[in-house]
């Protein structure tokens, strides 16, 4: 199923499979992520994506009952494990949400955050990081002036992006997006989807939509998930042109969502 | 045919009666406090002055002021917040964001919590008396002052102390519906950005929590200035030549000097403006620091809206 030339992975899931309670959700399946490039995990509702991703930084840990079976490598480290801390996992794997969720702060404090409780204290340092970290997430042009204004008061794109740039902010090895634009308007949309594009370059980007027409957009690799198994995993124009699996090309043609 | 849009009568009463019916008791309320402030006011003004604060009580209270009562009651209010606060919070957070809800430990604090708020005011005198003075007082006299008697008799200390664990369920319960009300995807975004639960709760959930730790304390703080069947056996006294200066102090208080000049009078009529006046200064003492408590929440939401 992989295609013969992908680039090294950076992330490896081997026979994960993730239970809440003694209901199995998802697995067990495994997946290369590869290095540099955009991933995306596409399937109807309720069919394990989210949770998958979740896996991937260790998230899940939060859901009472929630338990994870299986070995996750971060560049062939284990990130579940016995005396593993998940604080320092998800400092290399940071998140952005579906609904964005920035602090009651100013956006410098809100990209700030992670720096801190990381514990940097030189104040230069730290905004040096925040402007970097807000241009990489393209919105410094916007808010370079108001940096000491509340984040509340920004756009649902704004919002999202300053979401984006808190993640980056702490400089993570990988960035998961879990629907990242799916409560955005088309214009908000597409500055996100040509973010993530240029996110590529320098992270390994792994995102969750329920929109096909976003993943062949937006991905160089997709994951099709359905019932909690991973059916087919491929680059995105090979699965969205000549999937191998029935099912894969019955989703894609809409035979069902 | 149907008819054009008419206001249909039946809506129309059923409206009218419930905002007249509402209306009528946000009436009644008001006017019950504005009965109480100003029948207070009227008997209690002439005695009212800032000599009347200032000074103590003289002529078997017959005259004089009711200082030392004002010292007694802040002292005390202090001294129980200082208790109260960091343990009612700490409880609140553990609730809230440590315990797992269903678990029998967590149902049985919570048991205890609302019994602790339903048990009499004096009921926590006696228990004040019979734990702080009587086995605590004397437990600390020996180890610290080798049998000599400080504590084991009413003192400030174990007043405040009593008046914090009566006080206790209410900030417990403010606190924790204030962490409640935090959306879980806060938290989340801090844990995901590599933040340990402890950072987390320390520097997002409870900042953003504080308005509602203040309504707690300002609830606190009000019982704890006019209660006074829990302070009766436990540490106040109906006269006292000087102020408290030490834990193991006894004082005065607000609260039950309007008790003793109402009973113990040896004059009732020159009593009597007296007593109103000490009422006055026990409300405007409660009005102001409700004032206070609404001013300063405001300004933490309106900090917590817009910046920091």
């Amino acid at each position: 199923m992989p295609a013969t030339d992908k680039p090294a992975p950076k992330m490896t899931v081997k026979d994960l499979s993730v239970y809440y309670g003694a209901k199995k959700a998802v697995g067990p399946l495994s997946m290369d992520l590869p290095e540099k490039h955009v991933t995306s995990l596409i399937g109807p509702s309720g069919c394990g994506k989210s949770t998958f991703l979740r896996s991937l930084n260790r998230m899940n840990e939060l859901i009472p009952g929630c338990r994870v079976e299986g070995e996750v490598k971060l560049e062939g480290d284990a990130i579940y494990g016995p005396g593993i801390d998940a604080v320092s996992v998800r400092r290399r794997i940071g998140m952005v949400f579906q609904k964005s969720n920035p602090f009651p702060k100013s956006i410098f404090e809100n990209v700030a955050y992670g720096l801190r409780i990381g514990g940097m204290k030189d104040n230069s340092d730290i905004a040096g990081r925040v402007e970097r970290a807000l241009k990489h997430s393209a919105l410094w042009n916007e808010v370079k002036d108001r940096l000491s204004e509340s984040a509340l008061g920004l756009s649902g794109g704004q919002q999202q992006r300053l979401c984006i740039a808190r993640a980056l902010a702490v400089e993570p090895e990988v960035l998961l997006m879990d629907e990242p634009a799916s409560a955005l308007d088309p214009i908000a949309t597409a500055h996100i989807e040509e973010l993530i594009h240029e996110l590529a370059d320098e992270y390994t980007v792994v995102i969750v939509t329920h929109n096909m027409q976003q993943a062949a957009r937006v991905s160089d690799y997709c994951a099709f998930f359905y019932m909690g198994d991973l059916i087919e995993f491929d680059k995105t124009e090979t699965l969205f042109t000549k999937p191998s699996q029935q099912r894969t090309e019955d989703y894609i043609t809409g035979r069902f969502g | 045919m149907s008819a054009p849009f008419k206001r249909c009568r039946g809506h129309w009463a059923a409206d009218t009666s419930l905002r007249v019916a509402t209306g009528l008791a946000t009436a009644l309320i008001l006017a019950v406090l504005g009965t109480i402030v100003i029948d207070v006011l009227r008997n209690g003004w002439s005695k009212l002055s800032i000599g009347f604060l200032f000074q103590s009580p003289t002529d078997g209270m017959t005259a004089g002021g009711i200082f030392p009562a004002i010292v007694g009651t802040v002292a005390l209010v202090l001294i129980m917040t200082i208790a109260v606060v960091p343990v009612g919070v700490a409880t609140a957070i553990y609730l809230s964001e440590y315990s797992s809800a269903n678990s029998k430990f967590t149902r049985a604090i919570r048991v205890a919590v609302n019994n602790l708020a339903g048990v009499p005011s004096v009921v926590f005198g006696l228990f004040g008396l019979g734990f702080f003075v009587q086995f605590v007082g004397p437990a600390v006299d020996k180890t610290l002052f080798g049998g000599e008697k400080v504590y084991a008799q009413p003192a400030l200390i174990w007043a405040a102390l009593t008046m914090a664990i009566l006080t206790m369920p209410v900030v417990i319960v403010a606190t924790e519906e204030a962490l409640r009300a935090i959306p879980r995807d806060l938290r989340e975004a801090s844990l995901a950005l590599g933040a340990t639960k402890f950072q987390t709760i320390f520097k997002v959930v409870v900042p953003q929590a504080g308005p509602g730790i203040l309504t707690g304390t300002i609830l606190a703080v009000s019982r704890g200035a006019g209660e006074v069947a829990p302070i009766m056996f436990t540490g106040v006294a109906y006269f006292l030549p000087k102020l408290p200066d030490k834990l193991s102090s006894q004082f005065m208080h607000l609260g039950n000097h309007v008790y003793t000049l109402a009973t113990q009078s040896p004059d009732v009529d020159a009593t009597k403006p007296l007593l109103y006046a000490t009422v006055a200064v026990l409300l405007g003492l409660t009005f102001s620091l409700n004032l206070a408590a609404v001013v300063v929440r405001a300004k933490m939401r309106a900090r917590i809206a817009n910046a920091r």
